[in-house]
């Protein structure tokens, strides 16, 4: 059985965060089965997309309520990008969408800078630079590591976000991968 | 903001990499995914693949390349030419594309910048622009057309394009430097960022477009010597551009 369980939400770029995770001798399946959800070792959120069509999505298959009990069960799990911005309590996104609800915390538009915030950019406090591709990011008080004063990652409780995607991000994105996975 | 980007293009037909890569020390230089890797680990920032064939039948040749290069890619990357649809958008991100980039059919069908933006973020959608004398143009750069240059792009972010890729005409393989008048214009026009694009045969035309642009695209800069790129990124930064700091290999 696979170590780590990705999620399918009907959109996105599931097969990176896969080939990332076979780099690092993991196997990974993707799956959008509440059971696969609640049994994995490891979860990841991935994130491309929009947040409305994931919700939905997640709602209706069952996924978001495994998610939930996954979380309450203090299981660990990765959101990466979109799906970081989902465990917010709300997003701002295509008019106004609520999330799951896993940390406190609201998701916003992007203000400042050039929109969307596309490349490599430093993070504070792991001194190492991520690839970043987004136009919303979280305002929320469980934000553990920000990058140009944007949250760059959140941690409450087993679920950790991330804004950047650490498939995309070379060998220090492959370094966090590898933390993320040996802590789980 | 994020730190300045170095983009190697490569153009691939019928799944080949074609135009100038000479270099002995890769077993295969027209193998698309070989070439991407020796780029990654050189410390490309992302790259771009311009499908230059492009017909039906290398559509499915392309994705199979999208595929095998992203099981061994982990930066960026994006797909153009032979983008017509949605349905070619999604066949190419869910092979593992980061993003794709229009061209001539953005301008046939404007929507559809707003189409794949809608599904997959406006991250996901490059347009590219090729300018010359002040309009653009298609065909490569043949063919001029009646759309002024700087309104397209103002249209194209409007309707959901996430970034712009501006190809000089009149700079592109000449190797003279960048076109910054026309890069600082574009990017001045618009709030999403902008990839220069023709011109490169030095750092310091690379340093130079990247003080105005987001990030810089290179194609025979580095396909004439690919183990060149560590030390045109060192060079660059001397000149005081910031790019992303390259962990030891492991």
């Amino acid at each position: 059985m696979s170590d780590v369980i990705v999620v399918d939400y009907g959109a996105g770029n599931t097969r990176s965060v896969c080939a990332a995770l076979t780099h690092l001798g993991h196997t990974s399946a993707v799956s959008g089965d509440p059971r696969d959800i609640a049994n994995a070792e490891l979860l990841i959120l991935p994130g491309v997309g929009s947040a409305r069509s994931a919700m939905e999505h997640l709602t209706l298959t069952g996924a978001a309520a495994a998610l939930r009990a996954r979380f309450d069960e203090q299981r660990p799990m990765l959101g990466i990008c979109l799906g970081m911005q989902l465990a917010m309590q709300s997003s701002e996104e295509d008019g106004g969408v609520e999330g799951l609800g896993l940390l406190e915390g609201h998701v916003r538009r992007l203000t400042t800078g050039r929109v969307p915030r596309l490349g490599w950019a430093m993070v504070d406090p792991w001194d190492d630079a991520y690839y970043f591709a987004h136009s919303y990011a979280c305002e929320s008080s469980d934000a553990i590591a920000t990058s140009d004063s944007i949250t760059a990652a959140v941690q409450h409780g087993s679920f950790l976000g991330v804004q950047f995607h650490p498939e995309k991000s070379g060998d220090a994105g492959l370094s966090f991968l590898d933390q993320c996975l040996s802590r789980a | 903001m994020p730190l300045a980007r170095l983009i190697p293009c490569l153009d691939v037909s019928h799944g080949r990499v074609v135009k100038g890569v000479s270099f002995v020390g890769l077993r295969d230089v027209g193998d698309p995914v070989e070439l991407a890797k020796f780029y990654s680990d050189g410390g490309a920032d992302e790259l771009v693949f311009l499908d230059i064939s492009a017909t039906p039948d290398d559509a499915v040749t392309m994705t199979a390349v999208v595929a095998q290069v992203a099981d061994v890619l982990e930066i960026p990357f994006t797909v153009g030419g032979g983008v017509r649809s949605v349905a070619d958008a999604t066949r190419i991100i869910e092979s593992g594309a980061d993003r794709v980039s229009l061209n001539s059919a953005a301008l046939a069908d404007p929507a559809l910048i707003t189409a794949i933006a809608d599904r997959y973020g406006s991250q996901a959608v490059v347009v590219a622009i090729d300018a010359g004398d002040g309009v653009v143009h298609t065909h490569g750069g043949r063919v001029a057309t009646a759309t002024p240059t700087i309104p397209w792009a103002v249209e194209a972010a409007e309707r959901g394009a996430g970034e712009i890729l501006l190809t000089s005409i009149r700079c592109d393989g000449q190797r003279m430097g960048f076109d910054l008048d026309l890069t600082r214009a574009v990017r001045d026009a618009v709030s999403i960022p902008v990839i220069a694009s023709g011109g490169a045969g030095s750092a310091a035309h690379v340093a130079a477009a990247l003080r105005v642009a987001d990030a810089a695209l290179v194609a025979s800069i580095v396909h004439e010597n690919p183990a060149g790129l560590p030390g045109l990124r060192r060079e660059i930064e001397s000149l005081g551009i910031k790019l992303r700091p390259l962990k030891e290999r492991r």
